[in-house]
């Protein structure tokens, strides 16, 4: 256990807590904003990256590839929220039966294969593993992704202070007073899904340039991630500012703590294996910590 | 303005909790009418507002909104027309969002929602000043969360959401049931204002029969999903509260039991 391991570890779990904070920042949309657990997310995880490295494989630049990742991760969205609004589908059932088609779509697009390589020595990738160190600044990935968190921070700061945005808020805030006030509510549900999705599809983009490799697998308890960012940004920075702005670099910082935390815990001799309990465990504990506090004040108030 | 013709709705039809809440209910108000509603418990009188409403559509009937037969139109488009003030104070705003995010909100009932400002420097100063006529002091604290305000402030916000755009017909079910009655009273002396002012259409829901007789143009008595008792302008003003007990037992053939009702004269 030498200190220095963990050390030189720390870079590049913070570039990939960055990475997941900017999923978690989609899962923060259907899950806070919509109050929705989506579970589409665990699709798209994988679908985003998919899609962006077959594109880049055949040529594509990263950022068109990026942007196409988004619009997959839209189109998920679509699906998702149609089953759910349009045909009345619990929107946990709808998500899942997203999510199990994707893993067939996703194989398609990747050819029928369960992982794809890229070589970062032969494509020029917006950001890698290889770039945390020893690289000129402007290529460093943890800055990049620093830039675009902050990029998609401001446009979220923008659009949900839109009419249309102010509307999908109130969804979920109240769906009867915003029906009562002629918001369409499938409309504003089915809107929400979609940018959700489509930012998980992007960090999906990222990660698989990240690594390297587009997977199958990536997407697999995604959902928890997301979550565990989300409670993580409330329970330790939650009172330092309300501010919607904050709120979402907040979220990012989650997922930054979650991955040094999960460095941590491998550094102390778990396998990454052992951390989907232990993220799981963490994250029913935070969620049933109102029902925990309720309990308590009926004990005390009893007595 | 408003026209309900031979409405009929049945909730869990072919189960054991079969309930026939609307049965052949009429009702046609003029423009500018005040009508209040009264009857006993499950008469049907919430049931009406949200047939008017479109929380879900009727099985039978139609319902004309302003010359326009809306019985087919889905609820948030139903909305242009409608200002509604509901019972909980919870249901008719978002608590985790700003007084003035709800009433931009409300500002926009109707209206095309694109990637416009969700509110303006102009619209705030508008809400300062209308907020101010609610004499509760909302005027000062724009930007607090809706959930921070006691019931009554919220039932007040509410009625200025539903006016701010002025509605076709006002919907009132039972909105200052919730509240203390000194703060009940506030609530419906600002109801009356902004009623009068803008000479609204209203249908007010109470299980205040005082409040009933000396509210309005008109009051309506709904007994198992109809109306049994229609009175309006002298006859009405005239009325007591035995009269409205009498009329009852007379065309209902048994006693008012609404468990909220206040008989105090
Ligand atoms: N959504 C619903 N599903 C099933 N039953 C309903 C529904 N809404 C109303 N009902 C039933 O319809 C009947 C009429 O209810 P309604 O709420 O209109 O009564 P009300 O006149 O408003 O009475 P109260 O004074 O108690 O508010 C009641 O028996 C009620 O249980
Ligand atoms: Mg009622």
């Amino acid at each position: 256990m030498n200190i220095m391991n963990l050390i030189s570890a720390l870079p590049g779990a913070a570039a990939q807590g960055l990475i997941w904070g900017i999923m978690a920042i989609g899962v923060y949309i259907t899950f806070k904003l919509l109050d929705l657990a989506d579970l589409t997310v665990d699709g798209t995880m994988c679908t985003g990256g998919a899609v962006c490295i077959m594109l880049m494989l055949n040529g594509w630049s990263a950022g068109p590839a990026l942007l196409v990742a988004f619009a997959a991760g839209l189109l998920a969205g679509l699906v998702t929220g149609v089953l759910h609004t349009t045909f009345g589908i619990p929107a946990i059932l709808a998500g899942i039966l997203t999510q199990l088609g994707l893993y067939s779509i996703n194989l398609r697009i990747m050819d029928n294969k369960a992982n794809q390589a890229i070589n970062v020595d032969k494509y020029d990738l917006l950001i890698s593993l290889r770039y945390i160190k020893n690289v000129p600044v402007y290529k460093n990935t943890i800055l990049i992704v620093a830039v675009i968190l902050l990029i998609l921070i401001a446009l979220l700061y923008w659009f949900f202070g839109t009419e249309i945005g102010a509307a999908i808020r109130a969804t979920g805030a109240n769906l009867h007073m915003s029906r009562a006030q002629g918001i369409n509510t499938d409309v504003t549900k089915i809107l929400g899904l979609m940018l959700s999705n489509g930012i998980v599809a992007f960090a999906s983009g990222l990660y698989a340039q990240y690594q390297g490799f587009a997977d199958i697998n990536a997407g697999r308890g995604a959902i928890v991630i997301g979550l565990a960012a989300v409670i993580i940004a409330e329970v330790l920075f939650g009172k330092l500012g309300k501010n919607f702005a904050l709120k979402l670099g907040f979220v990012a910082l989650g997922g930054v703590v979650y991955y040094l935390v999960l460095q941590l815990v491998l550094w102390l001799g778990l396998n990454a294996n052992d951390l989907k309990l232990v993220s799981a465990t963490i994250v029913a504990f935070f969620l049933a910590l109102p029902r925990i506090k309720d309990r308590k004040k009926g004990v005390a108030d009893n007595a | 303005m408003l026209e309900l013709k031979d409405v009929r709705k049945t909730f869990n039809p072919g189960t054991v909790n079969e309930k026939t809440a609307l049965n052949g209910m009429n009702l046609k108000l003029e423009a500018g009418d005040f009508v209040t509603v009264i009857g006993g418990n499950g008469a049907g009188k919430s049931t009406t507002l949200n047939a008017i409403a479109g929380t879900w559509f009727v099985d039978e009937g139609t319902i004309t909104i302003d010359g326009k037969d809306v019985t087919k139109l889905p609820e948030y488009k139903r909305a242009v027309y409608l200002g509604r003030v509901f019972q909980d104070p919870m249901t008719g705003t978002a608590a985790s969002m700003q007084i003035e995010e709800n009433l931009a909100l409300a500002a926009r009932r109707g209206q095309h929602r694109g990637l416009r400002a969700g509110i303006t420097s102009a619209e705030r100063d508008e809400y300062r000043e209308k907020l101010k006529i609610l004499d509760l002091g909302l005027e000062d604290r724009l930007t607090a969360k809706v959930g921070l305000l006691s019931g009554g402030q919220r039932q007040a916000l509410t009625l200025l959401m539903a006016t701010l755009k002025e509605p076709k017909i006002l919907l009132l079910d039972e909105h200052t049931a919730a509240l203390d009655p000194k703060t009940a009273a506030k609530v419906l002396e600002a109801t009356e204002r902004i009623i009068e002012k803008d000479r609204l259409t209203t249908l007010m829901i109470t299980h205040n029969m005082k409040d009933a007789i000396a509210y309005g143009n008109r009051l309506i008595m709904m007994h198992e999903g109809h109306i049994i008792y229609d009175v309006r302008g002298e006859e009405k003003k005239s009325l007591h509260v035995k009269d409205l007990l009498q009329k009852f037992e007379e065309a209902s053939g048994s006693e008012f039991a609404n468990d909220r009702v206040m008989l105090n004269k």
